[in-house]
């Protein structure tokens, strides 16, 4: 057996070519799990069966010659939120323990279309909800890299396993931060594309006008090549955009001679003063690539916390609501319906869960409506029409992807408010609806991985993706 | 809404839970109480916020009645969907009765 290669278009080109099969590829990532998976608990379930026989389908098709799509062999993970039919499908939560959903999220559809093998479900946060993935019903994920510090969340699993060499790609969910967080934390990669741009269809709701399905990767290109795999309008998704979805791969290698680059000048403070460096070289390695740096103004940038503590709750107690114990997953019975619910919910839902969905219900309840998420509505108005000012004057903004470097476990887990401020430079994107993606770039404090997050206009996936490509360039040849 | 200062109170977490379908004891609900106190004390920044006038932002893109022709579709599949039921009878979902039983 030739080795294997590391970015998932290379494993594609070498499998296409004939020079290593697929199952070869997938035992490989599957002896790594079998080595580190223990210490690193990436996966809720690892399923080795379904790979190996996908990759000897692939496999067969190959030698008789049968056309295979462009990622026929690709290994990906899925985070535990994505509906796989007949595969256990829990959003690490004890509600949805056992639950086999009976349809595929469109995402795997287009993946498995695409010759993409699913390797396994990731392990998140309860319903998506944490940035540290301490809040799994399963136990928590530790980060590869240091096994004492957390992977970041919610989408802790899949940064994970494509930072341990699990998977080289996988797919995360991102509400707040939940892709781009845990990627800076873990030294990867990681995409949130534009609101509507990645079908919904199947990825279990948190916040629906918030979330969006997304790639970790090792590389830009790769995260572009599975970007464009899974983007586009999807009749299943009524809020999914109806537009061509362009050559992102092909942005990744264009580079940034003549951008304008945005510096906010009145960012919230709270960074690391090695994270906040670290965004200065980035500025430094952009401009010397031919980019122009401008400075911008975003006023409402530091009230973004609160609309999105407001507004994310508020879709969740709704969302939620469907985890009743009549349809699917956990039923603790009792005497009537009612009671039936409460029990089952309490039983069912972790703390964080249900401090969520309480935030959401008081925000929504007769007499604090308009006191609390009416008023966050329209302070995500302003935080939108703050940005798109921005983009008037720039293609893209640079921020910090993470104020903070990986944390140790149970720095954070009983003090929401500091933990929800690991999320104050990604939720800002979420409200308006805008694409990020955070690129690793250096290390910080403790030699932890730093992550730069690039935030464009909506569907500016290709600008975002053009930066993207040239500060991974930047940063190889600074270390 | 509180004599302590803090944004809520326990029976405002109380009746929340109530409201949520979230059978909560009293150690979980004085615990919930004060961490939810905090969160919602960083809410008040936004008070300082002129808010008048501005049209509140309920989805990112606007897409507007999106529709397709009424034609039949599969659908999932009644015995796939019923089989990750807590229990199911004759092709339904089985639940405990609707109105509460004395005692």
């Amino acid at each position: 057996m030739s080795s294997i290669p590391t970015t998932a278009s290379e494993i594609a080109a070498a499998i296409a070519a004939k020079e290593i099969t697929a199952r070869e590829v997938i035992d490989a990532h599957l002896a790594r799990i079998n080595a580190r998976e223990s210490d690193i608990h990436a996966f809720n379930k690892v399923m080795a069966d379904e790979a190996r026989a996908h990759a000897d389908a692939i496999d067969a098709d190959i030698a008789a010659g049968r056309p295979v799509g462009p990622l026929a062999g690709v290994p990906i993970a899925l985070k535990d939120n994505m509906c796989t039919r007949g595969v256990e499908t829990t959003c690490s939560s004890k509600i949805l323990e056992g639950w086999k959903p009976p349809y595929d999220a469109t995402v795997v559809t287009k993946l498995r279309e695409a010759g993409a093998i699913v390797v396994g479900k990731t392990n998140l946060d309860e319903f998506a909800m944490g940035s540290s993935t301490e809040n799994s019903a399963f136990g928590p994920t530790r980060n590869p890299l240091d096994i004492e510090r957390v992977p970041g969340g919610s989408s802790g699993g899949s940064a994970a396993a494509v930072a341990a060499g699990f998977a080289p790609v996988s797919l995360g969910s991102d509400t707040g931060g939940s892709i781009r967080q845990p990627a800076a934390m873990c030294g990867v990669v990681g995409v949130k594309p534009t609101y509507g741009r990645v079908s919904r269809y199947g990825l279990v709701a948190y916040a629906s006008s918030l979330d969006q399905i997304g790639p970790f990767a090792t590389t830009v290109a790769d995260a572009a090549l599975i970007t464009e795999a899974i983007a586009g309008h999807d009749v299943h998704d009524s809020t999914s955009i109806p537009q061509d979805v362009p050559s992102f791969v092909e942005a990744a290698g264009q580079g940034v001679k003549g951008m304008r680059i945005g510096r906010v000048t009145d960012l919230p403070e709270g960074a690391e003063p090695e994270v906040t460096a670290r965004l200065n070289a980035a500025f430094a390695a952009l401009e010397a690539a031919g980019a122009e740096i401008v400075d911008v103004q975003l006023p409402s940038l530091s009230y973004a916390l609160t609309a999105y503590y407001l507004i994310a709750p508020a879709e969740a107690s709704s969302n939620l609501a469907r985890f009743d114990g009549v349809r699917f997953g956990l039923r603790v019975n009792a005497p009537d319906t009612n009671a039936m619910y409460g029990a089952t919910r309490a039983a069912g839902f972790g703390d964080e869960v249900q401090r969520r969905i309480m935030l959401g219900t008081y925000a929504l309840s007769a007499g604090y409506y308009d006191a609390y998420y009416g008023k966050a509505l329209k302070v995500r108005r302003l935080i939108a029409d703050d940005f798109n000012r921005a983009y008037e004057k720039v293609d893209v903004i640079l921020t910090p992807t993470s104020p903070v470097v990986a944390f140790k476990f149970g720095e954070k887990v009983d003090d929401p408010m500091s933990m929800y401020l690991c999320d104050i430079y990604t939720i800002p994107t979420n409200l308006a609806g805008h694409p990020g993606m955070s690129v690793p770039f250096g290390t910080g404090a403790h030699g932890l991985p730093v992550g730069i997050q690039v935030l464009a206009p909506a569907l500016g996936e290709v600008p975002m993706f053009r930066v993207g490509g040239a500060l991974e360039a930047a940063a190889g040849g600074a270390q | 809404m509180t004599t302590s200062g803090s944004p809520i109170s326990a029976a405002d977490v109380a009746k929340v839970a109530r409201l949520a379908r979230l059978d909560i004891d009293n150690a979980h609900i004085e615990h919930f109480t004060e961490q939810l106190g905090k969160v919602m004390a960083h809410f008040a920044d936004i008070d300082a916020l002129n808010l008048d006038g501005v049209t509140p932002m309920t989805q990112p893109y606007p897409l507007v009645n999106v529709m397709r022709d009424d034609v039949e579709m599969p659908t999932l599949d009644t015995d796939e969907v019923l089989a990750a039921a807590p229990a199911a009878e004759e092709r339904r979902f089985r639940v405990p009765p609707i109105i509460g039983i004395e005692g």
